[in-house]
């Protein structure tokens, strides 16, 4: 199925509402998918016999600046059997407050690999996936401070007790 | 000693000293943990080309049993407090070398790497330090001969 394909097929199934917009500039063609119902269209992905989008190759986290105040998530999905690849990218405002994580629905009722691609989102990133059953850090210590990989992360001088800086 | 010798059994006079020495620094059994990239030429260098067997050097998977710590590779903050529990459960006495740049200071962390230790010696005392990103076998090799020669200078009292 084309991008084009896909496009209408969503729109049929969930209303035009859920295409927000695309990114056609890139190397890839991406599709603006409104945020919270992002597991629903990845469950249609999968489970629809014309598109077929078994496997999901990666989850990442975006942090679009200071300036922005925006965060967003992209999505790579693949299809074994089809041999084929779409993009999926969702986006909120967030007011960079660490108490109050931007946040998406998890997707890890459709795929069983966004556990840890989204535990990776939040532990570095800092974006709150809703429904996910273990929402851990997985690569820092447990009580880290912060979220390294954000804009305005700083580092701290000591982590218990050794100093970080050179 | 020729076999007559053996028969009639022989003797060897040396200084108690220098027996734990001699012990000590030929049979240098290193804890078989390897973090990052240059646990490959740490590998590399037990395996038959190198041979770091020949030198009594013998890896072990327990820290109870090791003598030696070998730290090859990136040190980051979760990775050193379990190095540092491996370090105190080894038994005395023990000895750390350092391999790469990582874990000498941080090597290509050393700068934007806030989940890097700058250096394991922020963490426990190294008594060598082998440079280069990864350093070859021979370096780590040259390492334990160097560690050699300082066992070979310890003295039991005083
Ligand atoms: S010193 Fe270089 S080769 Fe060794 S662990 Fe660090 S990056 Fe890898």
């Amino acid at each position: 199925m084309s991008f084009e394909d896909i496009k209408l097929l969503l729109s049929e199934k969930f209303g035009p509402e859920v295409i927000i917009g695309e990114e056609t500039g890139g190397l890839q063609p991406a599709l603006l998918i409104e945020p919270l119902r992002i597991a629903e269209v990845c469950l249609e992905l999968r489970n629809n016999p014309k598109t077929y989008f078994d496997f999901l190759s990666s989850i990442t986290g975006v942090d679009y600046g200071i300036e922005a105040m925006r965060f967003g998530v992209v999505y790579h999905l693949a299809s074994i059997p089809y041999q084929t690849q779409l993009t999926l990218k969702v986006s909120v405002e967030n007011n960079r407050d660490l108490d109050n994580l931007p946040s998406f629905p998890s997707i890890t009722s459709v795929y069983r690999t966004a556990d840890w691609h989204e535990r990776e989102a939040y532990d570095l990133v800092g974006i709150f996936f809703d429904g996910h059953p273990d929402l851990r850090r997985i690569l820092l210590p447990d009580d880290w401070d912060g979220f390294p990989l954000r804009k305005d992360y700083k580092t701290a001088e000591y982590y218990k007790g050794i100093k970080i800086d050179f | 000693m020729s076999s007559e010798m053996n028969d009639s059994g022989g003797v060897v006079i040396t200084k108690m000293n220098d027996l734990l020495n001699w012990a000590r620094l030929s049979s240098l059994w290193p804890l078989s943990f390897g973090i990052a990239c240059c646990a490959i030429e740490f590998m590399g260098a037990f395996a038959s080309t190198y041979d770091l067997d020949r030198y009594g050097v013998f890896p072990r998977p327990s820290a109870r049993q090791a003598d030696v710590l070998i730290i090859a590779g990136t040190v980051t903050f979760k990775m050193a407090e379990r190095i540092k529990r491996l370090y105190e459960q080894m038994p005395e006495p023990k000895y750390v070398i350092s391999m790469g740049s990582c874990s000498n200071c941080g090597g290509p962390y050393w700068q934007h790497g806030y989940h890097v230790v700058k250096g394991v010696d922020r963490v426990i005392p190294v008594d060598v330090y082998v440079q280069g990103c990864p350093p070859r076998p021979e370096s780590l090799i040259g390492a334990i001969l160097e560690l050699q020669k300082k066992i070979e200078g310890e003295r039991l009292v005083g």
